[in-house]
């Protein structure tokens, strides 16, 4: 042994001996992870969250938030002896003066935006493929919490330079509080320390930024991370992967390698990024004041469509007075409860589908997004939505980079901001269904190949080439979704049902959700197929096949209620090169 | 010499000869052609070809005696400021009725352009074009003009002066790459959609400062590629496109080497 390793035996035993963690680190590396690109989403995320961490540290040695006026005296020659406050001007130092300062402020506004961009991938990921079921469905609760910090550390971020773009957006800010009823003017005073701009906010901003709002992402990170080892990973539906098991490679070597090596691709992109491309410089809008507005004043994308929501809101008529107070619909309709609606129904959507479905099982495999038509399209739909609330409010640009009138641009979104995500809805959940029969088409009648053959008394027929037992499983094995039956109003003896309205509820949701469906192939379909298809077996007899066995598992009764997938690869069949972990 | 003639069948030959004769034309077009500065205050002559110019390329819509018709303004005090910007940046002859006349190639020669002006100046006294020393952007001061700048043209231009949308299909132009001299004309005449910024508004020597913001920030972004200087829009699509574009596709990598 030599003294290095003699050494690193040493002290993990002096550790070991005196917490115990060798247990620990021992079932931890044992864990297993599944290997799919989009499990990589989050980790996006949360690397992303670590250089923030890194490069805003680095930040906050040189930031002086302070809403103090000096005159500032330096680079560039733009800003040289203006009056600006203090926060701004140690901005323009730290851009200018301090050695690799500018890089530092561009990684870390990068990986701001790239962090919000992960985190609504990652959701999306989890979303279409169903992995916000039981047993996780509070995870994703913290998940769509985290996404809510991620929005506030990235508004509160934003505004700490104190320069004019950013200080519209806190003016914007500012006249969202105040159209709160009754409490809004006492509210906006609360907030900025008296009348807008103040002299505090940007400490306070400050305080928020660096302290309250990292620490909460921080502790919920943890819980997430928690949940996930607790719950185990889901996995793709596939050859030898359960409801009961993990597929995958141990978190040690394999994944510290591959997550470890994933940390420093993400922080090189970022750096990337944050050295070559130029990102929110300051000096081009000038030291916070209240009076000028620019053209192309937006917030970054994630706040984008909050924005969007306010400049579609039509103005004219849309303040009532009542008792003399001014009701600022123009203002509470966009920013409140349009947010209000799709953060909401995002929130919650776990329940209510789990309402729709009566299914209190737990669910390891993912769905596949064709597999789930409606969820697919209301997650398509919502994501329209989002969509067109970001071309709103990218209006202008878009009128002077595609040469279009921006009067155009506004009456045509404020049709499609009802219609688009309706249309986008049925044309996904079609798609969908098109898919599941192109699915079923592809189990019961196999591959095209080409091949035409005649037959000696005249009939021409294609060849078809039947699936293998691994591309059927993965077409067959989920199990469908049936609408929920409402049992009678009434019992035998003619008496009221308990609970009768809430089932009729529940029985309509339900319908909404899987009235329109095409279900797997069975066993029993997929014996009749071949059966009655001879010109099949000749086909796979030239071919040099043999025809497939249908074979049903000893559990299996074809023709229960919840029908049975079909399909040879079964659950009992080892992964390839591939560790699987039972629950 | 030798080594040259050896090499006159190289295939770069052409190409090297071709950037060669192009460096003697431009090198002779600098040294011989009049600049902006050397023209002088213009003759009878001047104002004469000019008229005739005037008669055959702008009399259809502006009218014959330059009292303009029910499309086109009049231009009898518009000045030669004025005819020296339409004119130079291709704005007029206007290409079609759009909602505005964009700038395209000038469809002059500054010969033209000076005489066109020459005429529509002799009609009545207007803005005349600045003095190359009114819009020399190193006697302007880049903050002072920062300050005039974001409160007098930003809510149009855009911050940085990269354009804006207006109403109705019309916009504000970027001013990247504009001429000093158009520029302050601009200010001085109020082309279009764009107020007048007279002498009482903004004096020479702030419109002086404001040229020498806009020369500021040609010089490009401290922190790299500019990504057209129009906000967070264009921030958010890179963020999309080429920051998580090329993460996923790393994690693609990562994930397909295994299953």
């Amino acid at each position: 042994m030599s003294t290095a390793q003699r050494a690193a035996g040493g002290t993990a035993d002096y550790l070991d001996q005196r917490t115990g963690v060798g247990l620990a680190v021992k079932s931890f590396a044992r864990k297993i992870f599944p290997d799919h690109w989009s499990f990589m989403l989050g980790e996006i995320a949360l690397y992303s969250f670590v250089v923030l961490i890194i490069s805003g540290v680095f930040l906050t040695m040189f930031f002086v938030p302070s809403m103090g006026l000096i005159t500032y005296q330096g680079a560039p020659a733009s800003m040289n002896g203006l009056e600006m406050s203090e926060a701004f001007a140690s901005t323009l130092h730290l851009s200018f003066d301090v050695t690799g300062g500018l890089l530092m402020r561009q990684i870390h506004h990068w990986a701001a935006l790239v962090f919000m961009a992960a985190i609504v991938t990652h959701m999306m990921r989890v979303f279409f493929t169903g992995a916000f079921r039981k047993p996780r469905e509070l995870n994703w609760v913290v998940g769509f919490v985290l996404m809510i910090l991620g929005l506030a550390a990235g508004f509160t971020g934003y505004s700490l330079p104190d320069d004019v773009l950013s200080g519209n957006g806190l003016r914007i800010t500012d006249g969202v509080v105040r159209a709160i009823p009754v409490l809004g003017s006492y509210m906006s005073f609360m907030i900025f320390g008296g009348e807008f701009p103040g002299e505090h906010i940007i400490p306070r901003l400050f305080t928020l930024h660096i302290l309250v709002i990292p620490a909460l992402i921080l502790a919920l990170v943890g819980l997430h991370l928690f949940m996930v080892v607790l719950h185990k990973h889901t996995h793709f539906p596939g050859p030898g992967r359960t409801e009961h098991n993990v597929v995958g490679f141990p978190l040690f070597p394999v994944y510290v390698a591959k997550a470890g090596g994933f940390f420093f691709i993400v922080f090189g992109v970022l750096a990337l990024m944050g050295g070559t491309l130029s990102i929110n410089p300051v000096w081009n809008y000038g030291p916070y004041d209240p009076s000028p507005v620019t053209a192309g004043a937006q917030p970054d994308w994630y706040m984008l469509f909050l924005e969007g929501a306010l400049r579609l809101m039509p103005g004219a008529g849309m303040e009532p007075v009542i008792a003399g107070y001014t009701l600022s619909l123009n203002v509470i309709i966009p920013a409140m409860i349009i947010p209000g609606i799709l953060f909401t129904a995002l929130a919650l959507y776990p329940f209510i589908e789990a309402f729709a479905t009566g299914d209190k099982r737990e669910h390891h495999l993912l769905d596949r997004p064709r597999n789930v038509p409606t969820r697919t399209a209301v997650g398509v739909a919502i994501l329209t939505a989002f969509f067109v609330l970001i071309l709103a409010g990218s209006n202008d640009i878009i009128a002077t980079h595609f040469a279009l009138s921006l009067n155009d641009i506004s009456r045509f979104l404020r049709v499609m901001i009802f219609v688009a995500p309706i249309l986008a809805f049925w044309i996904t959940k079609r798609i969908c269904l098109g898919l599941q029969r192109k699915d079923r088409e592809l189990v019961l009648h196999g591959h095209e190949t080409g091949r035409i053959v005649r037959f000696s008394h005249g009939e021409y027929i294609e060849v078809h080439k039947p699936l293998d037992e691994y591309e059927r499983w993965l077409r067959v094995q989920h199990v469908p979704q049936r609408p929920l039956e409402l049992l009678p109003a009434e019992d035998e003896r003619g008496v009221r049902r308990k609970g009768y309205r809430r089932d009729a509820v529940r029985a309509r949701v339900s319908r909404f959700f899987f009235e329109d469906r095409v279900e797997p192939v069975t066993p029993m379909e997929l014996a009749a197929a071949h059966s009655h298809g001879d010109h099949d077996a000749i086909g796979s007899t030239t071919e040099g096949h043999q025809t497939p066995e249908i074979s049903s598992g000893p559990e299996r009764q074809v023709g229960q209620q919840v029908a049975e997938p079909a399909g040879g690869a079964s659950g009992s069949r080892p992964g390839r090169s591939a560790d699987a972990q039972d629950h | 010499m030798k080594a040259i003639a050896a090499r006159r069948n190289h295939r770069f030959a052409p190409v090297v000869l071709l950037a060669l004769a192009l460096l003697v034309t431009g090198g002779l077009y600098a040294a011989f052609a009049p600049s902006a500065s050397s023209a002088q205050t213009p003759s009878a002559s001047d104002v004469e070809i000019g008229s005739r110019l005037f008669q055959a390329n702008c009399a259809t819509c502006h009218g014959p005696d330059a009292a303009g018709r029910a499309e086109a303004p009049s231009l009898i005090g518009v000045g030669a400021a004025s005819v020296d910007f339409q004119v130079a940046t291709g704005r007029m002859p206007m290409q079609m009725n759009s909602p505005q006349a964009p700038a395209k190639p000038p469809q002059f020669d500054d010969e033209q352009v000076r005489q066109l002006a020459a005429y529509v100046a002799s009609l009545a006294p207007g803005p005349a074009i600045p003095t190359a020393e009114q819009v020399d952007p190193e006697l302007g001061d880049a903050a002072n003009g920062m300050v005039l700048f974001r409160t007098n043209c930003a809510m149009c231009h855009g911050a940085a002066g990269k354009g804006g949308a207006l109403t109705e299909g019309k916009y504000a132009p970027t001013l990247e790459g504009v001429e000093p001299r158009h520029i302050y004309e601009a200010m001085t005449t109020g082309p279009q959609s764009m107020p007048v910024f007279n002498d009482a508004n903004l004096n020479p020597e702030e419109k002086r400062d404001i040229i020498a913001f806009l020369a500021e920030q040609e010089r490009g972004a401290a922190g790299g590629a500019e990504l057209g200087s129009i906000g967070p829009v264009a921030e958010g699509l890179w963020a999309w496109v080429v920051g998580i574009g090329l993460l996923i596709a790393c994690a693609v990598w990562i994930g397909a080497k295994s299953s």
